[in-house]
């Protein structure tokens, strides 16, 4: 086929720059607001907060001591590992039923996921001590004496088990990819599911982005970088993304999938569009390990290349489903960015952070924040921005304070920065007619 | 695809046991010295470990290497050597829209800390509560980034100034073999210009040993070619960094790049690794590619682990390539993540001087060919993880 054959053909399969046009067919969401989309966008747009205090472990000592967990379904100890996984499952479970591609066990695409760092945790490192040295104590050289004998036991530290996993599970095709881009993970995976079917080496693919990762040495590793708030009481008031009182993120956890299709392959099997991936944009910082760059340069190429990647203006965005981590740093840069692309309209563009209700999932935040800005462009609704009752008059923004708000959205961005400087950006819109 | 690019290999970075550079390892593999390894230092364990490096030559403030981890820091000084190679280093303009796409792992512990708090929570009354306060007062602040996967990519960013875009691939071998993979298809298809490819493993610690050893992959004992340690054989961990440049060959011809050579193909698999199934995919993966294979000068460089049964199912798949064969994990241990990217930087120097380096093992078989032209790269995880990459020669002058 021709280039000029193909456009003829199915010109509206393809985007404006001869690329297959990429939908979503199928959404899948768990967070501490629920399992599923219906309990999720209720509570969402309900102005509901996920957030409580740690129950899961003691956390004396700890200077934050709330968080989003997932409780419904933790059972007696889970791993990071073993939650994450079952947190990813229950999120592509939902998407490829609603997707209805595939069969049990088979899905004719790539896995593409966002999965938390595994490593040993400290549970199965006491255990391994105890094994080693009942009556002494422990060190490394002794773990390693008795680790071979009972591996099994302490489950995954391989980096590639919960991709094995699940690609077992699914039956999704070729190796699995596991990426880590910090807290924009979830975006990444998306992308690259996205460029896959672009490249035509896929008609769909499966992102995830999953995080269970709410542990003691998790908390403190955040809390020693001032990342996390510290206004544990009431732990629903501690997320306040855009207020002049916000202190920090609230960690959580949380996993949402994304059947992406092309949209020539999804239209032929009489698939439900539930939204098209138009563009996607990245740029990395040089600043800092954790700071953004001051002049906001790399925020800003990054949500300009994602509307370059989708051949749309800024005045065609409708909605800014924000990074909003609550932190005094993101904010403030997340605002100059917006500022700096969109100009005067800046302030009259509805911006809104699902993380003031389900605090921040990590490495599942940008797939969880994809799924509900597609959720924004289905209900034409857009969920609120909570706990803001001080706004920080530095940002100047209308992030639909409190309360849910009908809109006409046909267009949205979705925005993740990570630690390391690694910055992604989603043009998210409805079915072209 | 008529409309693919032509992606050519324009920067190696190496730092192995070898020494620092493609040169250096060229040299002593051309020398046939014997593999250097260190079997005393964890015993009973063998691994390879890096000689002394002065990190100040990439790596040039003290504070970014303050702030970083071995592994990071490798990677790092890896990376710098391969911008330099492509001839890209300091280029503000070109690094702004240079891409990358790194394996990694991460996870590097405070071995002291972690003792202590072993030791402690024993005596202690509340364990719960004393492991979260001696990780509050005693864990580095920055300790965390130096764990963080993807804060070598940020660590690259900040020291390099590669800014184009970042994405860090994990889960051990695979990873290696589809950041290559996903690389080249995106330089193909005109999604990036130009991708900084690799990654970085430091196998010699107790941390990482720890979390091998539970999967009952190190090598223990003596050492031994990779192809005759037998069935309690394993992988001699090594502290390695690997890192390409990849780039469209219009790209490179009009800035005057110099191409070491062209990465034809790059396949990744993964199975249950149920008997016969490495064997089965190793071979389509060879099926694909072997009709651009010119047997005559072809070789195989192989990435096996040495570990069994993997490392004796693949000498079987190779076998049936029916091509010379040598093994690179004798030489450099095994870098995990990096594996594969070393595999392809060694292939690159073997191309350009013709030729295989001598055998050492039973599985290195056959002769070199008289005037190497192409050089097809395996990766067989340890556990899981199948990849093959067919490299090949560019004649200077008609970029053919």
């Amino acid at each position: 086929m021709t280039a000029s054959e193909r456009q003829r053909g199915t010109a509206a399969t393809r985007d404006k720059f001869d690329r297959p046009v990429v939908a979503v067919t199928g959404i899948g969401v768990v967070t501490s607001l629920g399992v599923g989309k219906p309990e999720n966008w209720s509570k969402l747009t309900g102005g509901v907060s996920g957030i409580r205090a740690i129950s899961r472990f003691p956390t004396n000592n700890l200077k934050s001591t709330i968080a989003g967990t997932v409780d419904e379904i933790y059972r007696d100890y889970m791993s990071p590992a073993q939650l994450s996984e079952r947190l990813a499952s229950l999120a592509g479970e939902e998407a490829i039923a609603q997707s209805g591609i595939g069969g049990k066990g088979y899905f004719p695409g790539p896995l593409c996921l966002a999965p938390p760092p595994l490593e040993v945790e400290w549970p199965a490192r006491f255990v391994m001590a105890e094994m080693a040295a009942a009556n002494g104590d422990a060190e490394y050289p002794d773990l390693l004496r008795i680790a071979r004998q009972y591996g099994a036991e302490f489950g995954a530290f391989r980096f590639d088990i919960l991709g094995e996993r699940l690609s077992e599970h699914f039956g999704t095709q070729g190796s699995p990819i596991s990426l880590n881009t910090a807290c924009a993970s979830g975006a990444t995976a998306i992308q690259l599911g996205v460029e896959a079917i672009r490249r035509g080496e896929c008609e769909v693919a499966l992102a995830i982005g999953a995080d269970g990762s709410v542990t003691p040495e998790s908390l403190v590793r955040f809390s020693l970088l001032s990342a996390l708030s510290t206004q544990n009481d009431p732990p629903q008031q501690a997320s306040k993304p855009f207020s002049k009182n916000r202190d920090g993120f609230v960690i959580a956890e949380g996993a949402a999938a994304l059947v992406l299709e092309s949209l020539e392959h999804a239209r032929s099997r009489g698939a439900r569009v539930l939204g098209i991936v138009e563009g996607c944009g990245e740029k990395s910082d040089s600043f800092h390990r954790t700071r953004s760059s001051p002049d906001g340069k790399p925020i800003i190429a990054c949500m300009r290349n994602a509307l370059k990647d989708a051949g749309v203006d800024p005045e065609d965005v409708d909605y800014i489903n924000a990074h909003g981590t609550s932190t005094p740093e993101n904010d403030k840069m997340e605002h100059l960015g917006v500022a700096a692309v969109f100009g005067e309209r800046a302030s009259a563009i509805p911006i809104s952070s699902n993380k003031s209700m389900i605090g921040h999932t990590l490495t599942a935040a940008g797939a969880v924040e994809a799924a509900f800005t597609l959720l924004t462009l289905e209900h034409q609704r857009i969920p609120p921005t909570i706990n803001y009752s001080i706004p920080d008059p530095a940002i100047p923004l209308d992030v639909v304070p409190n309360v849910a708000r009908d809109a006409r959205v046909h267009r949205a961005i979705s925005n993740s920065f990570g630690f390391g400087g690694q910055n992604v950006c989603l043009v998210l819109t409805q079915e072209p007619a | 695809m008529t409309d693919r690019r032509e992606v050519w290999i324009t920067g190696v970075g190496l730092l192995t046991c070898l020494g620092e550079g493609l040169e250096a390892a060229w040299d002593y593999l051309d020398g046939g010295g014997p593999p250097p390894y260190d079997d005393k230092t964890f015993a009973p364990y063998v691994v390879h470990p890096l000689g002394p490096i002065s990190f100040d030559k990439q790596i040039p403030k003290k504070g970014d290497q303050r702030q970083m981890e071995m592994w990071q820091r490798i990677g790092v000084y890896a990376a710098g050597l391969a911008l330099q190679d492509a001839a890209i280093a300091g280029n503000a303009e070109l690094l702004d829209r240079t891409d990358m796409i790194i394996a990694a792992v991460g996870g590097e512990r405070d071995v002291p800390v972690d003792t202590a708090i072993l030791a402690g929570a024993r005596r202690a009354t509340d364990p719960a509560a004393f492991l979260n306060e001696r990780l509050m007062n005693d864990l580095r602040p920055t300790l965390f980034l130096a764990q963080l996967p993807n804060l070598l990519a940020g660590n690259i960013s900040l020291v390099h100034g590669v800014v184009g875009s970042s994405r860090t691939f994990l889960g051990e071998e695979s990873a290696g073999i589809d950041a290559v993979r996903i690389a080249l298809a995106r330089v193909a298809a005109g999604q990036s210009q130009m991708t900084l490819v690799g990654g970085a493993s430091h196998g010699v610690r107790w941390d990482q040993l720890l979390n091998f050893e539970l999967g009952g992959v190190p090598l223990k004992g003596g050492f031994a070619p990779v192809w005759d340690r037998g069935v309690d054989g394993g992988v001699a961990l090594a502290s390695l960094g690997a890192f390409l440049v990849l780039e469209s060959a219009e790209h490179a011809t009009a800035r005057g790049a110099r191409p070491r050579a062209r990465l034809r193909a790059v396949r990744s698999d993964r199975n249950r690794r149920k008997q016969g199934e490495i064997e089965a995919t190793l071979g389509r993966q060879w099926d694909a590619i072997a009709a651009y294979v010119d047997s005559r000068h072809a070789a195989v460089i192989s990435g096996a682990t040495g570990l069994e049964p993997a490392t004796s199912a693949e000498r079987r798949a190779l076998g049936k390539f029916g091509l010379p064969v040598r093994g690179i994990g004798t030489y450099i241990g095994h870098g995990t993540e990096a594996q594969f990217s070393a595999n392809l930087g060694i292939g690159c120097a073997a191309l350009e001087h013709g030729k295989l380096f001598p055998p050492s093992g039973s599985g290195d078989v056959g002769e070199s060919p008289s005037m190497l032209s192409q050089v097809i790269l395996t990766c067989v995880g340890a556990w899981r993880g199948e990849g093959l990459a067919l490299l090949e020669r560019i004649n200077q002058g008609n970029g053919s």
